[in-house]
C-alpha cells in the first residue's frame, strides 16, 4: 500500500478538528457518513449512535468480520453558569486536571473560543502554586458577553499540525482509528464480510461497543485505537522499560490489558501477516489499559477480539502526538491481515 | 481613533522575551515611526519615541514607559529528542503541561508541546503534584537526529497560543502583559497628532521589566524625565481572582496609589478622568507596584512617578484577557493628561492637597 496521501490527511485534519465528546458525537457521526456512505452495502445509525456499516464481500465461506473505532473523544461538559460568561464545567473521559489551566477551548455546536484560566501566580497564597488545581476550582470562560448553557460540550482548543514525521492533534484517540476504518471500508477486500462500527462512548465505558457487537453478531473484531506511547527519557537517566509502546516501530498489537486477554489465534495471524508481507509492528506491553475489544468480546456468545493501535503520546491532553508512518504500518498490516483471512485462522485454539 | 486590534493582535503574535525583545520591537519602531520626531534604541534594546512639544525651551518631559518584554521559556538541554527548559520571568508551572509552544531555533521556528512525564519515569513524589519546570519537557514531534541539528540549549520558547478576539471587545492569548499597555501607548501617540501639547513626550518600549525593569532604570536615567507614568496591567476580577487587588475587566484602568506613586499626579488623573467622564478605580499598592515605576521613581535624583493599569485576567497564563475598551480608555487618558500639561506644572506640584 501506497504511503499515506494528502487527502488521506486532510481526512484525519478534519477528523481530529471536528468536536465530538462521548454523548455528543454528532460532528464525527457526520464525516463519517459522509465518506462511507458511497462505499457501503448498509449503514444505519443505531439507538445509541454508533454508525454499523456493512459491506459485504463475494467470494464464499466469508467471515463476518468486525472491525471497531471510537468516535468520541474526552472533554468537557458544562455544569453551571455563574454569569459573566463563566461556566462550571466537568471532565468526559479521563483528562489528568493538570492539563486543563491556562489552556483554550472550544464550546458548544458553534465551538465558541474560551479559555480555562488560571488565579495569577502573583495571588497566589503561601505554597499554592504548588498543589494540583481542581476541577471545581476552575471555569471557562467565554468572555463576559459570551454565553453557552449548561449541558453544552466543550473540547480542548487545538488545531491539528502536521509536523516533520509527526501529526500533533487533539482526539488522535481515536480519530485515527476513526480515519483508517474509512479507508478500510473504502479499500474492503471482497474474502469477508467486513462490519464497520464507528462507536460511541468508548472514553466513558465502552458503551457502543457493546450493543454494535449484539448487532452485527460477528465471527471476529478487531478494535483499532490509539494507544500511550510513554517513550520519555527516565529522570535518573536508566533504560524505559516502562513505554507500553514506542513511536517509529509501527502498529502495537495487544495481547494482554485491564479489558482482554487478546485472542492468542488472531494475535498470532496479525504478527504472522506482518512478518510474511515485511511491516513493521510492535506488542503493546502488557498491562493495563483497553479498547472497545473488552465490550465486544463479551457480545452474545462471545467473539473473538484482538486491538491494533496506532501509538500515540499524550493522549487525553490538550496536544497529543503520533507518526504518520505509524499510521500508514498500521493501515497496511489490518488491509493484508483482512485480505488473508479465511474462517480456518480460527479453528486452530492452541 | 484609529481601530487598535490589528496592531494588538500583531503585537500578541510575535516573540520578544525579555533580554530578546528584537522582534517587538521593530514591529513597535514601524508602528511609531509616524507618530514621532525621533526614534531611538536605548543601550539595552528599548525602543524610545521622541514626540517634541510646542512649549517654550528649556521645555519639560514625560516619560511613557510600557515593557514589551514577555514571559516564556527557554531550553537548557536536549535529551533523546526531548528538550529541557526553564522559565524566564514568573512562569507558573501549573499552566504548562499540554501546552502548546513555539521553539525558535536559529534556523526556524518549531511548533511543540510542553510534556509533564508520567509518574513512574520521575523522581519518587515528584509526579504526583504539581510538576516543576525542571522535570517537563518539550516535544516538538521531530526524530532525535533532527531535533539535535536544529535546537541549541539558550534557545528561547514563546507560549503558542494565538491572537482571538472574543465576543464583547475582549481578546485573548499570551504577552497581553505588558502588550496591551504598548497598544495603549500607541493610541495615546496617535492621539496626540492632533493635540497640541507644551511638553516633549518620550514614549518608551522597555526591556526586561520582567526580570527587574531593568529596561526602565536604564531608559529613565537617559532620558531624565521630568514625569514618569508606568503603563502596565493590573489583576482583573476573575475565577479565583476576587480580593481587593482585583478589578472589573473591561470597567476602566487603574490609579495606582501609594508609596511608587506622587500623590499630586493621582489626584490630577483623577480629576482628567472624571471630567472626561472615562471610569476607573483606584488600586492600592500598599508596597512595590511590580511595575516599571518602580525603577523611575528612585531614578537619578528622583523622578514623580505615576502608574496607569489596565486591568487583565488570568496574568501570566497563555490565555490572558484584556478589554480593547479599556486599551482606548488609557490611550485617551495619556493623551488627555500630556495635552492637559502646562508648562509651569512641575512647579505645581505638591505633596500636599
Amino acid at each position: 500500500m501506497n504511503p499515506i496521501t494528502p487527502k488521506q490527511l486532510a481526512l484525519l485534519e478534519k477528523l481530529c478538528n471536528a468536536c465530538a465528546v462521548s454523548g455528543d458525537e454528532g460532528e464525527v457521526r457526520e464525516i463519517v457518513l459522509e465518506e462511507v456512505k458511497p462505499f457501503a452495502d448498509e449503514v444505519k445509525v443505531d439507538a445509541l449512535g454508533n454508525v454499523l456499516v456493512t459491506k459485504k464481500g463475494s467470494g464464499k465461506n466469508r467471515l463476518r468480520v468486525m472491525l471497531d473505532a471510537h468516535m468520541d473523544e474526552v472533554g468537557f461538559i458544562l455544569v453551571s453558569d455563574d454569569g459573566e460568561g463563566l461556566y462550571g464545567f466537568q471532565t468526559v473521559g479521563g483528562i489528568d486536571p493538570r492539563h486543563l489551566p491556562g489552556k483554550p477551548v472550544l464550546v458548544g455546536k458553534d465551538h465558541a473560543y474560551g479559555v480555562i484560566g488560571m488565579k495569577p501566580i502573583h495571588l497566589a497564597e503561601d505554597d499554592e502554586y504548588k498543589r494540583k488545581p481542581s476541577v471545581d476550582s476552575l471555569r471557562i470562560d467565554l468572555s463576559p458577553s459570551g454565553s453557552a448553557k449548561p449541558g453544552d460540550w466543550g473540547t480542548f482548543a487545538t488545531k491539528f499540525k502536521h509536523v516533520g514525521p509527526s501529526i500533533l492533534a487533539k482526539a488522535i484517540d481515536d480519530r485515527i482509528g476513526v480515519a483508517t476504518l474509512i479507508e478500510l471500508v473504502k479499500h474492503a477486500p471482497p474474502n469477508i464480510d467486513l462490519l464497520a462500527a464507528f462507536t460511541v462512548q468508548e472514553e466513558v465505558g465502552l458503551r457502543g461497543a457493546k450493543v454494535a457487537a449484539y448487532t452485527f453478531i460477528p465471527d471476529l473484531a478487531i478494535a483499532i485505537d490509539s494507544t500511550p506511547a510513554y517513550d520519555l527519557p527516565v529522570h535518573d537517566g536508566s533504560e524505559n522499560h516502562s513505554y507500553n509502546t514506542k513511536l517509529g516501530l509501527g502498529p502495537a498489537i495487544y495481547i494482554y490489558n485491564s479489558a482482554t486477554i487478546d485472542d492468542s489465534r488472531l494475535v498470532r495471524f496479525l504478527k504472522e501477516t506482518a512478518e510474511t508481507e515485511g511491516i513493521p509492528y510492535q506488542i503493546r506491553q502488557p498491562g493495563g489499559g483497553g479498547t472497545d475489544a473488552g465490550a465486544i468480546q463479551r457480545a452474545r456468545a462471545g467473539v473473538p477480539v484482538v486491538s491494533v493501535s496506532v501509538p500515540g503520546r499524550y493522549a487525553h491532553s490538550p496536544i497529543g502526538l503520533c507518526r504518520v508512518d505509524d499510521w500508514k504500518h498500521t493501515l497496511r498490516l489490518l488491509y493484508s491481515s483482512l485480505e488473508h483471512m479465511t474462517p480456518e485462522m480460527l479453528k486452530d485454539n492452541s | 481613533m484609529t481601530d487598535i486590534l490589528p496592531f494588538f493582535k500583531s503585537l500578541l503574535s510575535i516573540p520578544g522575551l525579555s533580554g530578546y525583545e528584537s522582534p517587538v520591537a521593530r514591529l513597535i519602531e514601524d508602528a511609531w515611526r509616524p507618530l514621532v520626531d525621533e526614534l531611538s534604541p536605548s543601550r539595552l534594546g528599548s525602543v524610545h519615541g521622541f514626540k517634541k512639544g510646542v512649549g517654550k525651551e528649556p521645555r519639560p518631559s514625560v516619560m511613557l514607559a510600557a515593557h514589551m518584554d514577555a514571559i516564556g521559556l527557554m531550553v537548557t538541554g536536549v535529551e533523546d529528542g526531548f528538550l529541557r527548559i526553564t522559565s524566564i520571568g514568573g512562569v507558573d508551572p501549573r499552566i504548562l503541561p499540554g501546552q502548546a509552544v513555539t521553539v525558535h531555533t536559529a534556523k526556524e521556528d518549531l511548533p511543540g508541546v510542553v510534556v509533564m512525564p508520567p509518574a513512574k519515569h520521575l523522581p519518587p513524589g515528584v509526579g504526583d503534584g504539581v510538576v516543576d519546570i525542571p522535570h517537563l519537557f518539550v516535544d516538538v514531534g521531530l526524530l532525535p537526529s533532527k531535533v539535535a541539528s536544529l535546537v541549541r540549549s539558550g534557545n528561547l520558547v514563546s507560549f503558542g497560543t494565538e491572537a482571538v478576539e472574543m465576543p464583547g471587545g475582549i481578546v485573548s492569548g499570551h504577552s497581553i502583559d505588558n502588550r496591551a499597555s504598548v497598544a495603549a501607548v500607541t493610541l495615546c501617540l496617535q492621539e496626540l497628532q492632533s493635540k497640541s501639547h507644551n511638553w516633549d513626550v518620550w514614549a518608551a518600549a522597555t526591556v526586561q521589566e520582567e526580570i527587574d525593569y531593568v529596561g526602565a532604570y536604564t531608559s529613565a536615567f537617559q532620558l531624565r524625565p521630568d514625569l514618569g507614568i508606568a503603563v502596565d496591567t493590573t489583576f482583573a476580577k476573575g475565577p479565583g481572582a476576587n480580593g481587593w487587588q482585583t478589578f472589573p475587566l473591561g470597567k476602566g484602568p487603574t490609579f495606582g496609589h501609594g508609596p511608587n506613586i506622587h500623590p499630586y499626579l493621582h489626584r490630577q488623573f483623577k480629576e482628567l478622568a472624571e471630567r472626561l467622564e472615562i471610569p476607573y478605580a483606584v488600586e492600592i499598592m500598599p508596597k512595590s507596584s511590580g511595575t516599571d515605576g518602580m525603577a523611575m521613581q528612585v531614578t537619578a535624583e528622583g523622578i514623580p512617578n505615576f502608574v496607569l493599569s489596565i486591568p487583565i485576567r488570568y496574568m501570566h497564563t497563555p490565555v490572558e484577557m484584556a478589554a480593547l475598551k479599556d486599551i482606548q480608555r488609557a490611550g485617551r487618558l495619556l493623551a488627555e493628561f500630556i495635552a492637559g500639561l502646562e508648562s509651569d506644572f512641575m512647579e505645581k506640584i505638591t505633596w500636599e492637597d
